[in-house]
């Protein structure tokens, strides 16, 4: 895409995005949000800065392969099941610990637990699925003629 | 309500199932896109139609009011939208990629796997 | 703990894989140790089961029927040991056979992510989470269909994707309805909730809604179009993960709903079942009769052989369902192995057309002998694991007063015999038709290291098949009185 406005204007829309979906990721917390939303979200604002300036830019800007990023993320998710099995002994079982100023019994301060970390992941996983999805699609443009039987995507 | 949504989950079945009998692999997949929307839709009715307050618990409570909606088909709905979505991206992908490997999409000329002269022998 | 393990352990290896972008060598090591590792979970598990009789695991600590249950009882133990098997078998193959581009788009990673929705389906108590595995599976191998990127691969990816599409959706519909009708979605608690309810127009469509699904993801008639159009077109490895688990895994779903859910007895269920499964065994012979391609012959094999597995579960007798179950354990060894050995024909002989291919017997006598043990088990030769799973179904089909039925087990058998022979008087027994010099492809110990083992194990299941069979009872046992099953998911309650 070749559009002067749309170039300048990525440079604003994709940092509101990310932090949007930031914000978005951490509110799921308690409120409508969440890792899935939040994961589009910046899945939403790669496919911006890939339209602006190629999938070559989107990658390079990413530094890391998008499949590599579900991959961690997917770690992370796990990780989170387990570390409610070692605390609770099932696995995927909550983890609440408060983090910061605690008042003798009263649940205060951060609660950045297992389902934050679930979260985490979640928010990886979309993120680097759909921007596979899309770097991949993108590359394979309009193949040439007639492929032969070795082609490889 | 319910008999609303019920003929519109019979009306997107039906024209799911026009679209994916025409022979053409995307608009087979618009058929099978319309015949999911109808299984969501499906499960949603199921679940029991109210008009009711969305199943959210206000800060500082630990259970909802009374009276919210039943949240579960909402999560079934949810989680199939997403694994519908999922497989539909790659659905989409894969007849991208088989109209440029055979140069058709019309459903009866794909034949590679399972070519015509093999049942002649 | 012990029954989260084999679905966390393929779905921790796939994400570890997915950090090991372009490290083919890592990435078959990580995937071949984890497969071992996973087989060694099933072993502990089917240990703890057969000792203990079923157990259940609730998810996250909710209490069932709120939560999402785990539940193992000697069927599904068993099932994720024999998954383990072949996850081993295949990773060794994947050694000798798979090449750079195949691996280049994540063989390893989805092969592991088929496993975990393979695992997690035997596992779950929970019809909507059941879905949820089946999507697993189904995408992972969407994957692996279309990995390497063949125009033949791409053809049959398309059937593949589009039948089962379908089948998923029947599935959900399935369950929307169930899920209206009862307000549970745990199966335990759907067995009570649906206790003389049976006979409803709503219990009836769901159930057939599902029989549907699932009849469509076994490969039975007349929803198995999906199979012989795509089993033969991915890399071996691929293609007999494929024919030894996905069929398999929709064969125990409708054991396990079937059985638990919806009750066999009703006679619209049973009589739909029973046609349907003659009608699967006949076809797919038929249809295997007419080929001329060495896995599109196994492909069409496959089908006829789950007429076998459903015919058991709908004649709904114990034996009958112990046939079933002995049926689906061979089944799995046997097939994938003949798979496996298709790949050594193909790299032997440059081909898998039976007419541009002969003389194996000549150059790899001992290869002979591998094709034979499984293709005689699978025709149903006595001693071979084969005759005894045909002999219970057979028997029990009888005892069952099924006359016709056992004459088409009995017919299905024989025109087994002629596929299997067909393969061997062209592949092995006639010369090469470019001369003896033609059969000059290398093959790595690799390939022949999971073959010889799966040999092993059908000559062993055969020869020790009354403990097995023991096994079988015991399980089958369980699936017809499943108090045992349902107290352990719903606590007694």
């Amino acid at each position: 895409m070749n559009s002067l406005i749309y170039t300048t204007a990525t440079r604003i829309i994709v940092p509101v995005t990310l932090v949007l979906a930031v914000i978005v990721l951490l509110r799921g917390h308690n409120d409508p949000g969440g890792g899935f939303i939040g994961g589009l979200l910046a899945a939403l604002a790669v496919a911006i800065l890939e339209k602006a300036r190629g999938v070559d830019a989107a990658r390079a800007w990413l530094r890391v392969e998008p499949l590599t990023i579900a991959g961690a993320g997917l770690v992370a998710a796990i990780a989170a099941g387990l570390w409610g099995a070692l605390e609770h002994g099932m696995f995927l079982t909550g983890v609440w610990p408060f983090y910061g100023p605690n008042a003798a019994g009263v649940n205060e301060g951060v609660p950045a637990g297992s389902i934050l970390l679930f979260d985490l992941g979640v928010f990886l996983v979309v993120v680097g699925g759909v921007s596979g999805i899309l770097f991949t699609l993108e590359e394979a443009g309009v193949p040439a003629e007639q492929p032969d039987d070795e082609e490889d995507s | 309500m319910e008999p609303i949504l019920a003929g519109l989950t019979g009306l997107l079945v039906a024209a799911g199932v026009y679209l994916m009998l025409s022979g053409n692999l995307v608009r087979y997949l618009f058929g099978l896109v319309m015949l999911s929307n109808a299984a969501n839709l499906l499960i949603f009715v199921a679940g029991g139609l109210t008009r009711s307050a969305p199943p959210l618990i206000e800060a500082g409570q630990k259970v909802p009011a009374e009276g919210v909606a039943n949240a579960l088909p909402q999560a079934l709905i949810l989680t199939a939208i997403v694994i519908g979505f999922g497989l539909f991206c790659f659905a989409l992908a894969l007849a991208y990629r088989a109209f440029y490997a055979m140069g058709t999409a019309k459903m009866d000329d794909m034949r590679l796997a399972e070519p015509l002269e093999d049942t002649a022998k | 703990m012990i029954l989260v393990w084999p679905i966390v352990i393929p779905m921790l290896t796939a994400a570890l894989l997915l950090l090991l972008p372009n490290r083919f060598a890592a990435q078959r090591a990580v995937a071949l140790v984890s497969s071992v590792v996973l087989l060694g979970a099933g072993l502990l598990l089917l240990a703890r089961v057969l000792g203990e009789g079923p157990i259940a695991a609730q998810l996250g600590g909710w209490a069932a029927p709120f939560g999402i249950t785990l539940v193992a009882d000697i069927l599904s133990a068993a099932m994720v040991v024999i998954t383990g098997i072949i996850a081993v078998a295949v990773s060794i193959y994947a050694y000798g056979e798979l090449e750079g581009a195949d691996e280049a788009n994540g063989h390893h990673a989805l092969t592991q992510a088929l496993l975990t929705g393979v695992c997690g389906a035997f596992l779950t108590g929970d019809i909507f989470n059941l879905y949820v595995w089946f999507e697993v599976m189904l995408i992972a191998s969407f994957g692996l269909l279309v990995v390497g990127g063949g125009r033949a691969q791409i053809d049959g990816a398309v059937k593949y994707v589009g039948l089962n599409l379908i089948a998923t959706l029947a599935f959900l519909s399935g369950i929307g309805l169930l899920y209206g009708t009862t307000g549970t979605l745990n199966m335990a608690d759907l067995a009570g909730k649906l206790d003389g309810r049976q006979e409803e127009m709503a219990v009836l469509i769901s159930a057939a809604l599902l029989l549907f699904a699932f009849g469509a993801k076994a490969g039975m008639f007349p929803a198995f179009f999906w199979l012989p159009a795509s089993y033969h077109t991915p890399s071996i490895t691929s293609a007999a993960l494929f024919s030894a688990l996905l069929t398999k895994v929709g064969v125990y779903a409708l054991i396990r709903t079937f059985t638990l859910v919806y009750d066999v007895d009703v006679p619209a269920v049973q009589t739909v079942l029973i046609w349907g499964a003659v009608l699967t065994m006949v076809v797919g012979v038929l249809g295997a009769a007419a080929q001329s391609s060495v896995r599109r012959i196994l492909s069409w094999h496959i089908i006829s052989q789950i007429g076998y597995m459903i015919l058991g579960l709908a004649i709904y007798t114990p034996l009958a369902l112990v046939g079933a179950i002995f049926y689906l354990f061979h089944h799995i060894v046997v097939k994938a192995n003949l798979f496996l050995i298709a790949g050594v024909i193909k790299r032997l002989t440059g081909s898998e057309d039976l007419y541009k291919i002969g003389g194996l017997w000549k150059a790899k006598p001992w290869l002979g002998v591998l094709f034979l043990i499984p293709a005689l088990s699978l025709a149903g030769i006595p001693p071979l694991s084969g005759f005894w799973a045909k002999l219970l179904v057979i028997q029990a089909s009888l005892e069952a007063e099924g006359w016709l039925l056992a004459f088409f087990a009995l017919a299905v058998g024989l025109l087994t015999v002629f596929s299997m022979s067909k393969i061997w008087l062209e592949a092995f027994w006639k010369p090469h038709p470019d001369g003896d010099d033609a059969v000059n492809g290398h093959v790595p110990w690799s390939m022949y290291l999971p073959i010889i083992a799966l040999a092993a194990i059908t000559i062993f299941i055969g020869l020790f098949a009354g403990m097995f069979v023991d096994a079988a009872i015991t399980s089958a046992d369980q699936i017809l009185n499943p108090d045992a099953y349902i107290n352990a998911v719903l606590g007694g309650s």
